[in-house]
């Protein structure tokens, strides 16, 4: 067990290593976030009325995007090691080879993590106003990073499953996907109904909607039992538990 | 000597259930002898790397049994798992790590006291001649350099055993050459070493012992010396510029030394002790004649001819089999 923990902790200081000398991975997740807020806000905000400022309302979005981004890089990156021999060399020591696993999940939650610090550091410079307390900030990031980590657990199943980095990288497209049906960035009811339905019932919405509460300093909202921070905990607890299951299993059933 | 690995009537065999594609693995033995290097010798899709991945617990076989220091390779995984490192056929090294980090991260990994780490790294950092570059980054190694931390990653719990599956394909020669250094080293400190190889040269080299290993068992064993023994003598060999030139000269040359002379398209071969004496009688035979050889030699079989004679193939020509490329 104590070992488990260290081998844990040696391969997430491996991930972060990884990420932080990859130019690819550091664009993914601080420049191209930054890009897209810009965006939102300068070339879509204009046309969105929403009655609150554009910016307060798509921010958290962003960041939830952005975990899609750096969601691909994670899948190439266990591809990566699946296919360069690094899984065969760990499956002959004896670690709990899946250890490489929990490395790359926590490494890219510790990035994710900066990436949220840019985009609300950005955000703030151009206006964005949260009244959230230093308790409801906290909420905040903990909601987002149970967003990450099941994106990044099914990242790395995808990861695992996949036999070619081309396939790897393709994973994006869906996770990308999510977001944007969702009341990440226009709300739900200006899409049509049978895609309104969707995301009414998708696991980004209900984030989303905690996030906002949290920073807009609306805690009646989030402390409603049946309300959207059950259900998005509910959500992003379930599927990231499926898939580190999931993915555990994979990886010991790929020889 | 003990064994200290060993296998018996290994079969393994990667076909879905109604395909006829032969099995990859097909009752293979042998044995290892403690301090001691055996070479796996085959071409492409022999099973080769399938057996060493057997033997180092990464595969169940279908059938038949193998150990490793007397532990049992499927039910003992976690004990054998300790005692042996295993350097496959890709270099397993991050290339945006430096030589050291990797190095220090598989010793982790390995669970040794960071002491014993620390002081590991730089030992062997020094003996692969990686010093200078223990703190570059692996992306700018040569394919030498990356081969030599590779093995250094293996080599940092001092294993009882070694894995070798190829470890110098694709290196140039004088790469080969500091590989083939450092596993003699490896082996003086006691390590017994299980190699695969598609180079004869390399098992001639290196090991005390060569499986031949053709369709997934072992086609012969023995001594790099045994072996070409099975095959015979060595030979004078001469090159005429004609088969029709090597015909006029073979039945003299039967006619003048006691064995017979085989005459191969333009090259005849007579079988020779190797003594300056006799290679100089059977010179002055072929003098005599008149007919000039375009090329002559003294060759002892090399384990090329042990593997012709012995599996009716040369090595590196047989194609792979689909099942062990997918593996």
């Amino acid at each position: 067990m104590t070992y488990l923990l260290r081998d844990v902790s040696t391969m997430t200081v491996r991930g972060l290593r990884l990420v932080s000398r990859d130019v690819d991975a550091i664009i993914t997740a601080v420049l191209l976030p930054v890009i897209i807020l810009l965006m939102f806000v300068l070339v879509f905000g204009g046309a969105v009325d929403i009655g609150t400022d554009y910016i307060n309302y798509v921010t958290p979005g962003v960041i939830l995007l952005a975990a899609g981004f750096g969601a691909a890089n994670t899948a190439l990156a266990v591809e990566r090691d699946m296919s360069s021999g690094m899984v065969e060399r760990l499956r002959s020591m004896p670690v709990t080879a899946w250890t490489v696993l929990s490395g790359h999940v926590a490494a890219s939650l510790v990035k994710n993590l900066v990436t949220t610090a840019v985009v609300f550091g950005v955000s703030i410079l151009m206006g964005f106003r949260p009244e959230a307390t230093p308790l409801e900030w906290l909420a905040a990031v903990g909601m987002i990073l149970l967003f990450v980590g099941w994106i990044t657990w099914l990242a790395a199943l995808v990861g695992v499953l996949v036999r070619s980095p081309d396939a790897a990288g393709g994973f994006s497209f869906f996770v990308m996907f999510l977001p944007y049906v969702s009341s990440a960035f226009v709300p739900v009811d200006t899409l049509p109904s049978w895609l309104r339905g969707f995301a009414e019932h998708q696991p980004v919405t209900p984030v989303i909607e905690t996030v906002r509460s949290l920073l807009a300093g609306d805690v009646a909202t989030v402390a409603d039992p049946g309300g959207v921070a059950a259900l998005a905990i509910i959500w992003c607890l379930g599927l990231g538990l499926l898939f580190a299951v999931s993915a555990g299993l994979a990886f010991r059933a790929r020889r | 000597m003990a064994a200290i690995v060993t296998a018996e009537g290994l079969h393994k065999s990667f076909a879905r259930r109604g395909s006829t594609s032969p099995p990859v693995l097909d009752g293979l033995d042998l044995e290892l002898e403690e301090g001691a290097v055996l070479a796996l010798l085959g071409p492409n899709g022999a099973g080769k790397t399938t057996t060493v991945r057997i033997l180092s617990t990464l595969l169940r076989p279908d059938a038949g049994r193998a150990t490793v220091a007397g532990f049992d390779v499927v039910r003992d995984a976690r004990r054998v798992r300790e005692i042996i490192s295993l350097t496959g056929q890709q270099v397993a090294v991050d290339g945006k790590q430096t030589g050291a980090e990797n190095l220090t991260m598989m010793g982790h990994l390995a669970h040794l006291p960071r002491r014993v780490v620390r002081d590991r790294v730089a030992e062997l950092l020094t003996a692969f001649d990686l010093a200078d570059a223990a703190s570059r980054r692996v992306d700018t190694y040569s394919g030498g350099m990356r081969r030599r931390l590779d093995l250094a990653a293996g080599l940092l719990t001092r294993p009882r055993i070694m894995f070798l599956d190829e470890p110098t394909t694709g290196l140039d020669p004088r790469s080969r050459q500091a590989l083939w250094d450092v596993v003699r080293a490896v082996v003086d400190e006691g390590t017994s070493v299980f190699l695969t190889t598609q180079y004869l040269e390399e098992a001639d080299r290196l090991a005390q012992r060569v499986a031949l290993v053709d369709g997934g068992r072992v086609a012969a064993e023995g001594t790099p010396a045994q072996l070409k023994r099975q095959v015979g003598e060595a030979g004078v060999e001469l090159t005429f510029v004609s088969p029709a030139d090597a015909g006029r000269v073979a039945p003299v040359l039967t006619a003048a030394t006691v064995t017979a002379a085989t005459v191969d398209g333009a090259r005849v071969r007579v079988p020779t002790d190797g003594s300056v004496a006799h290679v100089r009688s059977v010179l002055s035979v072929v003098e005599a004649t008149g007919v000039v050889p375009e090329h002559w030699e003294v060759r002892a079989p090399t384990l090329d001819d042990v593997f012709l004679a012995l599996t009716g193939h040369v090595g590196q020509d047989r194609p792979a089999r689909s099942a062990e490329v997918a593996a």
